[in-house]
């Protein structure tokens, strides 16, 4: 568990978090600006803090009371960085290998022809960094991370430099960390499929603020806490995947609910992490028939949340997990929604894109 | 060397043997400044500064003044050393002193310029990869400034060669001691039939010059490819 205490003062903005990191993937969630990279760089010992504590399962790394502020090369986080920061002079190999030159002799490092191959960076190790493509970058400085046996892993927007494609790839390589090697990981984003995607836990934060804290389904399915804007909004379900069908549809089960989704890659039994965007759920109070739309969930309305446009999000309970809505505030009038109606969740299966569909992971 | 005669080729010798030791010797301390000033803030920093760009505005006959008051046996820290046995004055060693003091700030902001290209925020991820400040600087900040480095020791090593006002006042034109090429040229200029040994002299500096400046062109385009990450 790491734990994190900081009180930060920039010309014209003031950081003032407190939080703790539960293992697994924990995301610090909002706007550009909001203070995630400053708080990933306090943890990290690049940045200061005027006054705080950071801990990690009793290791202490800053504890301005006592007047404890470890050195960065002291601190044995594996951090990734946005832009890589690869160093263009080392090869692949010597990159992946330079944490390793100074970690303790005893510390468990990870094995390198395993984290190699986890990245699939093999044919690339006799290579430098300038000769390699943006994502095979951004998993060398993963592997790099991983070698250096860190206590915890940094990782600030290590995807927002990378096109959409890049990000398909590199995905999948963070969602494996998480589940098959056992290191904390602090993880920034302002992508909300991102988020949904990776997240154990998530951290929201609001101009230096930490605006909610918990696990992923419960944060990102709170209406009250929209870090990055009610456009953005959108709940997590996991299911397990039930069969693919033959007309290119793969059918999951959400808690007992059967819905259908495009293709997925992933084998029948497997677990899957689902974002489904407010503005791609429609309301019905009456069971609709005749409709195109594959997947209806029957729920309540648990809570209503008016925005400052004409759109309100509508959060519900369903079988399937808690969702969110959002819905004109007219069309919530006429429906009279309130908390305690019974509604019909519509759902396109067109409408879920393959990047909010992420593999594993634990519930929640 | 049949082309050369043997006072021509002594200081041809002697030029050379002043010229690389007050480079390698300079070297450093040369990048040691460099870095501080690139790197650090520290209160006399602009001091610092001015104290190693000083060679570069002054006269270089005052230059060579200050060395004869300071480093002469008879000064303050001439005297010191005397007692160790390291001696400059007249002698060799003291031509190498006058020419690394000159060619010292075009060597610094050489090394300071590269060493303030690197970016800072790859020493950051070396520091979070475990790397104590030291390590920073050999396995990072060095490497990467590499073709500033060279540039700016090859850089000295023309201005030791051409050094002569700060030398001749320091050490005087002693043959085979201080007498380097600019003094033997200036030498032989003054004694009537010297003229054909001075161009000789003149060609041979031109050529050294030329080979250092395409040497050093070479040496740093090999390294920044490295350097670049290819």
């Amino acid at each position: 568990m790491l734990e994190i205490a900081i009180r930060h003062n920039f010309p014209g903005f003031a950081l003032d978090a407190q939080f703790s990191a539960p293992p697994g993937v924990t995301v610090l969630f909002g706007r550009s600006g909001s203070g995630k990279t400053t708080i990933v760089n306090a943890v990290a010992g690049l940045l200061m803090p005027d006054e705080g504590r950071i801990a990690s399962d009793g290791w202490v790394l800053l504890d301005t009371a006592a007047g404890l502020r470890l050195r960065p090369h002291r601190r044995r986080l594996g951090y990734i960085f946005q832009e890589g920061r690869l160093f263009p002079h080392l090869t692949v190999r010597q990159n992946l290998n330079y944490g390793g030159w100074f970690a303790p002799k005893d510390a468990p490092r990870g094995e390198f022809g395993r984290i190699v191959e986890l990245l699939g960076i093999g044919p690339l190790l006799e290579r430098r960094p300038g000769a390699l493509s943006g994502g095979e970058k951004q998993r060398v400085a993963i592997g790099r991370a991983l070698l250096s046996a860190p206590r915890l892993i940094l990782a600030d927007e290590p995807l927002a430099a990378l096109d959409e494609a890049r990000k398909a790839e590199i995905l999948p390589y963070f969602e494996r960390l998480r589940d098959e090697v056992n290191i904390p990981i602090l993880f920034v984003s302002h992508s909300a499929s991102e988020v949904a995607r990776l997240a154990t836990t998530v951290v929201a934060l609001d101009a230096g603020r930490v605006v909610a804290q918990g696990p992923a389904a419960e944060v990102l399915g709170d209406p009250a806490v929209l870090p990055t804007g009610a456009r953005e909004a959108g709940a997590v379900i996991s299911a397990v995947i039930a069969r693919h069908h033959e007309d290119g549809l793969t059918e999951i089960d959400a808690s007992g609910l059967p819905l259908f989704l495009p293709r997925v890659g992933q084998a029948p039994g497997s677990r899957l992490r689902i974002r489904i965007a407010a503005h791609d759920v429609i309301l019905s109070r009456a069971r609709p028939e005749g409709l195109s739309a594959l997947n209806i969930l029957p729920g309540t309305v648990r809570e209503l949340r008016p925005g400052d446009g004409p759109g309100t999000i509508v959060a519900l309970e369903t079988r399937a997990g808690r969702l969110l809505a959002r819905i004109t505030r007219r069309s919530a009038a006429a429906l009279e929604l309130a908390p305690g109606t019974e509604v019909h969740a519509i759902l396109k299966t067109v409408s879920v894109a393959p990047s909010d569909i992420g593999g594993g992971g634990p519930q929640g | 060397m049949g082309w050369l005669g043997p006072e021509e080729w002594q200081a041809v010798a002697l030029s050379l043997q002043v010229s690389l030791w007050a480079t390698l010797a300079s070297l450093p301390l040369g990048i040691l400044t460099a870095y501080l000033l690139a790197r650090k803030d520290f209160p006399g920093k602009q001091i610092l500064n001015g104290l190693v760009h000083l060679p570069l505005i002054l006269p270089p006959v005052v230059t060579g003044y200050l060395l004869l008051l300071t480093m002469g046996t008879k000064g303050p820290v001439g005297s010191l050393l005397a007692e160790i046995g390291i001696v400059f004055a007249f002698r060799w060693t003291g031509a190498a002193l006058a020419a690394g003091v000159m060619a010292f700030p075009l060597m610094v902001r050489a090394i300071r310029l590269s060493i303030e290209a690197v970016d800072p925020k790859l020493e950051e991820a070396s520091a979070t990869l475990g790397a104590p400040p030291p390590w920073v600087f050999l396995t990072v900040t060095l490497p990467m400034a590499l073709p500033g480095i060279i540039a700016g020791a090859i850089l000295a090593f023309a201005k030791a060669m051409g050094e002569f006002g700060a030398t001749i006042t320091f050490v005087s034109n002693i043959p085979g001691q201080t007498r380097t090429i600019p003094s033997a040229i200036y030498a032989f200029l003054q004694v009537p039939g010297g003229e054909g040994s001075a161009m000789k002299l003149v060609l041979v500096s031109v050529a050294v010059a030329m080979g250092a400046l395409l040497l050093s062109e070479y040496a740093a385009r090999r390294v920044a490819a490295r350097v670049g990450g290819r």
